[in-house]
This record gives C-alpha cells, sequence and structure tokens, in this order.
C-alpha cells in the first residue's frame, strides 16, 4: 500500500472506531433503561435467581444452604444459585456488578441504604411491604432497610454487639461481672495483675468497618454524637472524643491486646475462643461457636451480657443487616419471594442458633428460647438499645477518614484530639 | 485515453476490493483491540472528565480537568505515592541483591541441584492472594508461625503483633512480595549467567583474580542487561501493588500500606467515584509510562558483550 493509501484508510479505522465505541454507548444506555425499569408485578414468579451473602458472623453458609433448599423445595420452578464473600468484599461486589445485573437478591449492610436507595442499585421495596410489619419486625431491625421513609429491603439478621466474658477467668481472678466500662478496666487489671491472662481485653479494631462499630458502641456509651442534627460531624467533642480516649488508654494500660489494630471480629472470636482474651465486644455469633468444643478451647466458659454502660448509656451499635432486590435483576418477583422465605418468622426461628429473628414474638418462641436461652434473655433489652451509624449517601468515604484518624490514634501517630478535629473537618469539607 | 482511464478504474476497483479484504481480515483482532485495550482506555479517560459517582451509566456533571486538580492536590494520594514509592524501590532492590545471590548458587554444580531448582519456582509459582494469605497466619499475632519461632528461638520475649502498627506493617508487606518474587529475578539471573563463556572466567583465574574480582569484573557487567529487565519487570509490577495489600491488611492500620492501586481500587468500588477513581487510575498509568521510557533508553544503550 502507498503512503497516501495509508493516510486514506486511517480517517477510515477512526470513523470505524466511533462507531464501535458508539454502538456500545447503546448498549450500555439500554442496559440504563432497563435497569431503571420499575419491578413488573403479577405473573408467575419462576426462574433462576442468583444471590450474594457474606461469610462472616451470622448465619453460616450451611444455614443459607439449608434455607435454599427447603425454599427451592417449596417453589419447584424457582432455581436460587447462592454466592458467598467476606464481608469486607462485599460493598464493592455489589456495586461492581450491579450494572450487569448478576444479581437478584443481595445483602445490604445498615450502613449502605443511603447509597443504594439513592443511587438506585437496589429497587424500593416500601409498596411490598405489609403495613403489619411495622409493629411485629423490631424498630432497629426495620431502620436497616430504610432511608428517608422508603425502604430498600427486608431486615434479616438483627444484630448488635453484646459483651461476652470468660466465666472461669472473672472467677479465677475473683471479679465480679462488669456493667460498666470503667468495671470492665478495673476488672481487666485485676486479671492481668493476677496474671490470668496477658491481655484481658480483644477488639476489632483493624482498619476497616469493624472498628467504626466498636466505637459507635462507646461513643453512645460515653454520650457522644456522631453529627449533629443539621449533619455537620461532632464527634471530635464530648462522648466521641472521650470513646477514643477510652480506647487508647486501654492500649496504652496494657490491658488491650496490641494486636487489635489488626483483627476483626473473626480474630477477635478466635483469640476468646484459644483463650487468650477475658472480655470482648462480638456478634451474637460468637456465643454459638465460642461455646462450641469443635471450634473454642473454652467451650462452656463464655458468658453474654448487655454492653457495659459509659457514663451515658448502654447501646449496642446497630449491626443488622437486610435482603435486597438488586436494580438489574430480571426476575424481581421471584427474588421477593425467596426473601420473603428467608425472612419469614418460621425460618428464622428454626436458624435462630447464630442470628436471632426479627421478629419481636420471636423472643418467647419456646424454640428459640430453647436454642440460646443466655442470648435471648440479654437480646430481648439489648435490641431495644441500639446505635445507628449515620445514615448519608458518602457513608463509606466518611468511615474510611474516621477508621485511619481512629488508627492513627490508636498506633500514637496524633493524639485522641487532634486525630478526630482532623476526620471531622475532612468529613466536613465536600 | 479512455482506456487508461478505464484501467485505472479497474486497478482502483482491484485496490478497493483488496483493501476491502484486508480490512475484513483484520477486523476480529481490531475488535479484540479495542474491545478490550482501546475501548477501556478512551472510556477510562472519558470518565475521568466527570463527576461519575454510580456505576450505572448515565449522565454526569462534565469537570473537564478537575478530577486530576483534586489527585494532585489530595495529601491522600501523595501520601500513597511515598508508601508506594518505598514499597516499590525495597522490594525491587532485595528482590534483585537475593535473586543474583540465589541464581549464583543455582548456577554452581553440586549435588541436589535439581531440588533447590525445584523448590525455587514454588514461591513464584503461587498465586499472589494464597501466597497473602499465608503470610497473614504466619504473621498472625496469637498463632502464627513468626511468633513461634522467634519466641521458641528465643529471639523475642512474647508474641507480638506484625501487621498491627504502620510502618512494620508496611515492611512485612515488603518481605512477603520479596519471599514471592525473589526466585523471579534468582532465574533470570541464572540464564543470564549461562550466556556468559566459561572462557572468560578461566582468562581471568589464569590472570590470578580471586572470586570476589572475578564477580565484580566479569559477572556482574555482563549480567547488566539482566539485571535491567529484572529492574524493569519488578518496578511495574511493584508500583501497580494491589492483590497482597488487599489480602494482607486492607491498606491498614492507619493507612500505613495503602498503595496507590488500592486507594484508586477503593475510591472507585467502596466510595464509588468512578471519576475521581478514572483520575487516579491516569495517573498511575503515566508515573509508570515514564518509568518505563527511562528504562527503555537505559536498555536502548545496553551495549552486547
Amino acid at each position: 500500500m502507498t503512503t497516501n493509501g495509508v493516510g486514506r484508510s486511517s480517517p477510515l479505522t477512526r470513523r470505524a472506531f466511533l462507531k464501535v465505541s458508539g454502538a456500545a454507548a447503546g448498549v450500555a444506555a439500554l442496559a440504563a433503561c432497563s435497569n431503571e425499569e420499575s419491578p413488573s408485578k403479577g405473573g408467575a414468579a419462576s426462574g433462576t435467581i442468583n444471590a450474594l451473602f457474606m461469610q462472616q458472623a451470622a448465619y453460616s453458609t450451611a444455614d443459607i444452604q439449608g434455607m435454599t433448599k427447603a425454599f427451592q423445595q417449596a417453589n419447584p420452578g424457582i432455581k436460587v444459585t447462592p454466592t458467598f464473600v467476606a464481608y469486607e468484599a462485599l460493598h464493592d461486589k455489589i456495586v461492581a456488578a450491579a450494572p450487569a445485573g448478576t444479581y437478584d437478591v443481595v445483602l445490604m449492610d445498615v450502613i449502605w441504604p443511603a447509597e443504594f436507595g439513592s443511587k438506585h442499585e437496589v429497587i424500593d421495596v416500601t409498596d411490598r411491604i405489609p403495613s403489619g410489619w411495622k409493629t411485629t419486625i423490631f424498630p432497629g431491625a426495620l431502620q436497616t432497610a430504610e432511608y428517608q421513609a422508603r425502604f430498600y429491603g427486608v431486615p434479616w439478621i438483627l444484630d448488635t454487639k453484646y459483651f461476652f466474658y470468660n466465666k472461669n477467668m472473672l472467677k479465677k481472678a475473683d471479679v465480679a461481672v462488669p456493667t460498666t466500662w470503667d468495671e470492665v478496666v478495673t476488672a481487666a487489671k485485676t486479671l492481668k495483675s493476677k496474671k490470668v491472662v496477658q491481655y484481658p481485653l480483644v477488639w476489632s479494631w483493624s482498619q476497616a468497618e469493624a472498628v467504626i462499630c466498636d466505637y459507635a458502641q462507646l461513643l453512645g456509651a460515653f454520650g457522644g454524637k456522631f453529627l449533629d442534627d443539621a449533619g455537620k460531624p461532632v464527634f471530635n467533642t464530648g462522648g466521641g472524643l472521650q470513646a477514643l480516649e477510652f480506647m487508647k488508654r486501654t492500649l496504652d494500660e496494657g490491658i488491650t491486646n496490641p494486636s487489635s489494630t489488626e483483627a476483626l471480629e473473626e480474630d477477635v472470636r478466635k483469640t476468646i475462643s484459644q483463650g487468650q482474651a477475658a472480655m470482648a465486644l462480638n456478634w451474637t455469633y460468637m456465643f454459638a461457636l465460642g461455646n462450641d468444643p469443635k471450634e473454642s478451647r473454652v467451650a462452656g466458659q463464655i458468658a453474654v451480657a448487655h454492653t457495659p454502660s459509659g457514663p451515658a448509656a448502654a447501646p449496642g451499635c446497630n449491626g443488622s443487616m437486610a435482603l435486597c432486590i438488586a436494580s438489574g435483576s430480571k426476575n424481581p418477583d421471584a427474588a421477593w419471594k425467596y426473601i420473603e422465605f428467608l425472612t419469614s418468622q418460621k425460618v428464622q426461628n428454626q436458624y435462630a442458633k447464630l442470628s436471632l429473628p426479627i421478629w419481636k414474638s420471636s423472643y418467647d418462641d419456646p424454640q428459640v428460647v430453647k436454642t440460646l436461652p443466655e442470648v435471648v434473655a440479654v437480646a430481648k433489652t439489648q435490641l431495644n438499645d441500639m446505635i445507628l451509624r449515620p445514615q448519608i449517601p458518602s457513608y463509606n468515604s466518611a468511615s474510611q477518614i474516621l477508621q485511619v484518624s481512629i488508627q492513627k490514634a490508636l498506633t500514637g501517630r496524633a493524639s485522641s484530639k487532634q486525630a478526630l478535629d482532623d476526620a471531622a473537618s475532612r468529613i466536613a469539607a465536600p | 485515453m479512455s482506456g487508461l482511464r478505464l484501467l485505472q478504474g479497474r486497478a482502483g476497483s482491484n485496490l478497493r476490493r483488496e483493501r476491502r479484504t484486508a480490512l475484513l481480515l483484520i477486523l476480529p483482532s481490531l475488535a479484540v483491540v479495542f474491545g478490550i485495550i482501546l475501548y477501556p482506555l478512551l472510556r477510562t479517560l472519558w470518565t475521568s472528565l466527570f463527576d461519575v459517582n454510580s456505576p450505572f451509566p448515565g449522565s454526569y456533571p462534565f469537570v473537564g480537568l478537575g478530577n486530576y486538580r483534586r489527585t494532585l492536590t489530595n495529601p491522600d494520594f501523595w501520601a500513597a505515592v511515598r508508601r508506594t514509592a518505598y514499597f516499590t524501590i525495597v522490594s525491587t532492590l532485595l528482590e534483585l541483591g537475593l535473586g543474583i545471590l540465589l541464581g549464583l548458587l543455582m548456577n554452581v554444580q553440586f549435588r541436589g541441584r535439581w531440588l533447590l531448582r525445584s523448590i525455587m519456582v514454588l514461591p513464584w509459582a503461587l498465586p499472589t492472594i494464597v501466597n497473602g494469605t499465608m503470610w497473614r497466619w504466619i504473621f498472625n499475632p496469637d498463632y502464627g508461625a513468626l511468633n513461634a519461632l522467634l519466641t521458641q528461638m528465643h529471639i523475642l520475649s512474647h508474641y507480638r503483633s506484625w501487621l498491627g502498627s504502620p510502618s512494620l506493617a508496611l515492611n512485612m508487606v515488603v518481605l512477603a512480595d520479596v519471599w514471592k518474587n525473589t526466585p523471579l529475578a534468582a532465574f533470570l539471573v541464572l540464564a543470564g549467567l549461562q550466556t556468559i563463556p566459561k572462557e572468560l572466567f578461566e582468562a581471568a583465574r589464569v590472570d590470578g583474580a580471586g572470586p570476589i574480582r572475578t564477580f565484580f569484573r566479569i559477572t556482574l557487567p555482563l549480567l547488566s542487561s539482566t539485571i535491567l529487565i529484572i529492574l524493569v519487570v519488578r518496578t511495574i509490577e511493584a508500583f501497580k501493588v494491589f492483590d497482597i495489600i488487599y489480602v494482607m491488611t486492607r491498606g491498614g492500620p492507619a493507612n500505613g500500606t495503602q498503595t496507590v492501586a488500592y486507594y484508586a481500587y477503593l475510591q472507585a468500588f467502596s466510595n464509588p467515584l468512578f471519576g475521581y477513581a478514572a483520575a487516579l487510575a491516569y495517573m498511575m498509568a503515566l508515573f509508570i509510562l515514564g518509568i518505563a521510557l527511562v528504562y527503555i533508553r537505559l536498555l536502548r544503550q545496553e551495549v552486547e558483550f
């Protein structure tokens, strides 16, 4: 070919490219349209649906597979394919899969409805929710799926951080079960000085949402608030500051395991189960697993209590999660049927061992009470006393800023005040 | 005249037909190149000019170079660049140094050399995700192998946290990366060593040069092109480091191990600021392009022996 020919052919390819990219954009636009379509109601619910769950805390993989099997037996027309990811990967997987419509049902954490709702990543299901549910479900559970008075899912996991302690260790050191954070510190010092355990306390203070859960619980105890009524960060004053100072002090005094700054909830559970800590905050599931001889060296020694109180209150961090229909779902009716089944009182009562039901009356149901008598007794009061993390669409970036600031203070790179002031000003700036 | 025109026309149509066939033939490869390289590249560039804050296609406000300005003025980005530079330089130099030593060892005749050579492949053959998980367990503060080893050898008096403080965590991740990637450097060095003519070493011995002098005067200069290749491959790979961080520390503690790639990932999928993340990805690509250009120039100047 002559150079002239090359010169002539190059605009051709450019034009061809524009056509290709135009077509691609067209396809993308079509996909967007189908995404925003409202769920078609009526019609037979059948077909295949994909569901995304987490493999951490609450219901185990085996539990969810058992529920799914029962659902398919009851609904032979619907086939469900569950997928499991770590909690830390759950949000990003939902976001990345959203435009492709890979999943029909996704598990949403209590901190995401603002983002998922405002960005239409999941379907608004307000109209599908029977009005009766507002009185029969715990209010703390319903909040999980709610943003600006609309519902974006059905609560499924009703969870908060309880206070767990090793009965034998406390007895050995001759200390009573602490009910306030001051008593926890005193008990921990006694446990340490009597050489019952080197680090009596262990926490999930890794750079992850886990540290915010522990911090939220302490912030509530010390009477702090994340945001004021105008939405301005105020956690750098009063209770919010005292909470972080408290966390740092337990590290400085050697009563908190220094590995806490790299630990998630699972690490806390393993440390407690190894008999290497006496007290910790964790989700419901640690009670059953901590007392399971196959999972724990201290089976039978782990007890649960209402979270200790600070000067202000004793709220548990609301760690509930909801099941939602992804906006890309091609089969929202089948997805809804599956969600209804998983969240039904019958199924929840049956699988109460690792995660307690969202239904108020379940807590007097003999089947549930028999499964976890100790936890149910504590849950009855704790579930009515919870603190929510801020419901804002940009929650994740705010949380990352706060995680880093908290860790800077905990690892001694900044004072608690400096760290929180810095986080507050960065979250306030757009 | 008319005949000539006819001839020209026929030639022209022949040429056109030929061109059409050519275009048809290269269409599949063009589609692949456009689909998986150029389209994502251009699409990312396009995205980086808008304030895209959700994963769905739609109309977003045009911000021009705003996302790039935001990148360059963000202290978090520069902190991530510094950490990435530290990670890249330290891990690449360690991998190179150890790689040369191991390459020399593998080049020596001794019994069981085949065993050493086979074992050496293992770390490199492991997927990074598996490697990261393995080191996370080794570094586990309460039941990790490293703590057990060091306390049993009485080097440490009690178990300690390895990934719980920012700068130590970064060094531990470097260690995990070095363990995995040193074999690559070692094998490249081994290959380089085998191209050096034996006569050169014999001549050096005849001239009375000791092993150290031989190494610095003959081996090292003749390995320079191999070393350069190791530097190129490892710097570029290390600069993009993501998976080992994701598995071992997720950027923590206190952002101590957050590299540029991980920072960009968080912005895209967690926050989800796709426009800003696209600008970050382009900044990273420019950095790497800059490094690559320097290396390419150096490689061109390389002389053969």
